[in-house]
């Protein structure tokens, strides 16, 4: 029994030594990119155009191209996926083939490599449908990227809203689309603000898909059918080329700092997603 | 016929007799509004995008990427090692390998250190400080694959230039960031499949005399068995289909790898390397590559299906 | 005697292979309060359900039989269900507020009949407040989120909310089963009140409650109607020995 005892206690030092590596990891690299990055950053940094390929100047258009590229693919994946959410929850049968085959191809969407999205990206928009290498093939490739997490936190949103609020509304002579516009939808709006808040750090990110479709011009994109550099492929080309490890810093630094308020922003979200249910 | 239409409009409905002739009660709809059947054809519409573009993808990159396969041959296109676009030699041997010796040596260590870290935060961590570890890991997940590029490029690859020698740029450089890539896929429906492994199952160990650890390791882990196996195959997806991160670290010779710190280049390398001067021949192999890695993804993805089946069998 | 305002006529309610209902036959008449007592699982939801046609809402659901609102059938190819939902509202067992303000609570139903109107919609609201005997203790915090009134006031108010839309027949499912003996007896006299102008259909599982608010009641019993009489015969002199075993409390 005593024996048993002590083998329990080690392992279980083991397990929480395998819970601090994990806080290790993660606290490393944020505070090294934080540390390192920070000299780097001033007024100029993210208001200056930048200049000589990077190596100097800072990093404006880039922001812009990331803001631009970011909203274009909202405007098109949200009402999709949350249409398409509205469908699966309040339309289709349950377990029809249909709906069957939504979610199985919104799964394999999801877990489809950015490069081979990137792939099809040029191949479709950049080529086939002549768009070239612009804001708005990469923000078509980059709105199928973050469907599948759009579609499934606006499905869970519905499925969170209480069946009775559905019942009084038909009860009360209430159509099916007006009870959907009017009650269920206003109620799932903190879920579905959840996912786009995910769809968003996604967006920020991605680095691959994008240079195969937006390109990689530094200049700054007046149009839909411009050429943009996002900040996240502006980091590699720094890093990889070796331009600037200076402003790669910089550039890395707001990327975390961007990533660390969106995390908060979706916890922030899910919490009150939570909170709104619990009043009910 | 006109005055018809018109009277259907300004009533505001449309008739759906034929349909509707042989249901029972149970199943009437009376006078949709116009509006409301065009709205749910909208939604069913948007439905059916994520169908529509799963079909897009495979048709658009088998289309560009299947000719030059069947033009060189499967065999060639696969088991040759000799890269060489210039030559109009395109086998991508070397990059499979690589491929697969860098998702497998970033498993090797991920995934036990993901387990483990999952029966810490599932069972032995205090539920606060459990929590608080999801929390951190999902920050874990949201960091770009970019930026664990870039950290792997300033800090891994000189480390291990300075400690263990070659040119830094390694199988094992990319094998550290992968996985720690990957832990946060593995952690999370590790986790996941733990908690949802009924409390009776412990409860009845517990009572049967066996220890804490010992209800983990003989009961708990065995009924969240296949919860485990799918985060793995996941994480080993999102290893195989990683890119940026990959790409900044491992050195990217087409050559196949002699030890771990030997330099590597995966089949993702290839394409973000390629693609952007790559035209005719050259281009279309690296669709086929892309092929290559779609039809990977799409088995796994299977795999998952299936496991998660047997898990639910299992559960019954 | 009163004048007929439903009859329902053989009804029976079927979910997949179950039979909730077996042949119902009921006349109700207006501007009177009928019960419907009975054990639960009896049916006496699922009835009142087919007045409304809500059951239609649960997949698998078959419906047969006829029920008539002022002599006209409700389960008709061309009968709109909006329409026949406009005349019978319905106040379920749990008091279902909309995560919205007290005001837009009871201007949800005009609004989507389409009143816009915003004097009218006010109008509506402070009369249906009103008739629900809510409005003196809320009038200075319609803008408030309704599901911070206490449950007997979410009562009233999902009941103004069903008065604002000017139906002509209400349901009730059980719908004091959720509320405290104070805020259930508040209940009971707004029902009372009502019929003047309304028809009230309640399904309750408390007897006594059937017996002090109702002029008719009916017992269901395993998806039969059992027995449907005055309130007054039903109680003291049942006809059938079923009904006076449940009404004794000797039932099972």
């Amino acid at each position: 029994m005593l024996t048993n005892n002590t083998g329990d206690k080690f392992i279980k030092v083991f397990f929480w030594l395998s819970g601090l590596i994990i806080v290790a990891i993660l606290f490393i690299i944020i505070a090294y990119i934080i540390v390192k990055g920070i000299s780097a950053i001033s007024l100029d940094f993210i208001f200056e155009a930048p200049r000589r390929a990077g190596k100097e100047g800072g990093i404006w258009t880039t922001i812009v191209s990331t803001v631009y590229l970011t909203v274009v693919s909202l405007i098109i994946a949200v009402p999709v996926g949350v249409g398409s959410a509205i469908h699966l929850e309040e339309y289709a049968p349950r377990r029809s083939w249909f709906a069957t085959l939504v979610n199985l191809t919104a799964e394999t969407l999801a877990g489809i490599p950015s490069i081979v999205f990137g792939l099809f990206g040029f191949v479709f928009f950049v080529i086939f449908l002549q768009m070239g290498w612009s804001i708005i093939s990469g923000s078509l490739t980059m709105a199928l990227m973050i469907l599948p997490t759009i579609t499934r936190t606006a499905q869970e949103a519905i499925l969170a809203v209480p069946a009775e609020y559905r019942e009084n509304s038909l009860a009360l002579g209430a159509s099916k689309w007006q009870t959907i516009s009017r009650v269920v939808l206003p109620s799932a709006v903190p879920g579905i603000i959840t996912g786009i808040i995910l769809a968003i750090g996604r967006a920020v990110g991605e680095t691959a898909a994008l240079i195969l479709t937006a390109g990689s011009s530094l200049g700054m994109p007046e149009g839909l059918l411009d050429p943009a550099r996002t900040m996240s492929v502006h980091l590699y080309i720094l890093a990889m080329e070796g331009i600037s490890m200076d402003r790669a810093f910089g550039t890395a630094f707001l990327i975390i700092v961007l990533i660390v308020v969106i995390n908060y922003l979706a916890n922030l979200s899910l919490r009150r997603m939570s909170y709104v249910n619990r009043q009910i | 016929m006109g005055k018809m239409i018109a009277n259907g409009l300004t009533a505001g409905v449309v008739k759906v007799e034929s349909e509707e002739k042989n249901r029972p009660h149970g199943q009437q709809r009376f006078r949709p509004l116009n509006i409301e059947r065009g709205i749910e054809f909208l939604l069913k519409l948007s439905a059916a995008i994520a169908i529509l573009a799963i079909i897009l993808i495979s048709i658009f990159i088998f289309a560009r990427g299947i000719p030059l396969i069947l033009k060189i041959g499967l065999i060639d296109f696969i088991f040759n090692l000799k890269w060489s676009p210039s030559h109009g030699s395109y086998g991508i041997a070397a990059m499979l390998v690589g491929s697969l010796v860098v998702t497998l040596s970033s498993l090797i260590w991920a995934v036990p250190l993901g387990i483990s870290s999952a029966i810490f935060m599932a069972e032995i961590a205090p539920p606060r400080i459990g929590s608080m570890l999801g929390r951190m890991v999902e920050l874990l997940a949201g960091i770009p694959s970019v930026v664990f590029g870039f950290f792997g490029l300033i800090v891994i690859v000189p480390f291990i230039r300075t400690h263990l020698g070659g040119n830094g740029m390694s199988v094992l450089a990319g094998a550290i960031i992968l996985g720690i890539m990957i832990l946060p896929t593995i952690i999370s429906i590790s986790r996941d499949s733990i908690l949802t492994v009924p409390a009776e199952y412990k409860e009845g160990s517990l009572a049967l005399g066996a220890t804490h650890m010992q209800s983990i390791k003989g009961v708990i882990l065995p009924a969240a068995r296949s919860g485990i196996i799918t985060a793995i195959i996941l994480g080993m997806g999102r290893a195989i289909g990683e890119t940026m991160a990959v790409v900044m670290v491992t050195g990217n010779s087409t050559i196949i790898p002699g030890s771990i710190l030997s330099p590597v280049r995966t089949m993702t390398s290839n394409i973000v390397l390629e693609m952007g001067y790559a035209s005719g021949d050259h281009q279309a192999a690296l669709f086929a590559t892309g092929a290559v890695l779609f039809i990977f993804i799409v088995i796994l993805n299977l795999v998952v299906n299936i496991s998660i089946k047997a898990g639910k069998n299992y559960a019954n | 005697m009163s004048q007929l305002k439903l009859k329902s006529e053989n009804i029976k309610v079927f979910y997949k292979d179950f039979q909730a209902l077996y042949d119902v036959n009921m006349d109700i008449e207006e501007n009177r309060v009928t019960a419907l007592i009975g054990p639960s699982g009896c049916g006496k939801s699922t009835f009142l359900r087919t007045i409304n046609r809500l059951n239609e809402l649960i997949e698998g659901t078959r419906t047969e039989g006829q029920i008539y609102l002022d002599e006209q059938p409700i389960y008709e190819k061309d009968r709109d269900v909006v329409e026949l939902r406009k005349k019978v509202g319905m106040v379920f067992q749990k008091p279902s507020v909309f995560p919205m303000s007290i005001y837009e609570n009871v201007a949800y139903g005009p609004r989507i009949h389409g009143i816009k109107d915003r004097k009218r919609l006010s109008e509506i609201v402070e009369r249906s407040l009103k008739a629900a005997n809510l409005w003196n203790e809320i009038s200075d915090r319609l803008n408030s989120p309704a599901a911070r009134l206490s449950g007997g006031q979410q009562q009233r108010l999902v009941i103004a909310r069903v008065l604002a839309v000017e139906p002509e027949v209400i349901l009730m499912d059980e719908p004091a089963s959720a509320l405290d003996p104070i805020s259930t007896s508040r209940l009971e006299d707004l029902i009372v009140e009502l019929k003047k102008k309304y028809t009230i259909v309640i399904v309750t599982h408390n007897m006594q409650q059937a017996a002090r608010i109702s002029d008719y009641t009916g017992f269901f019993l395993n998806g039969q109607l059992v027995e449907f009489s005055s309130t007054d015969e039903l109680f003291v002199n049942p006809r059938d020995k079923r009904t006076e075993d449940y009404i004794t409390g000797r039932f099972g």
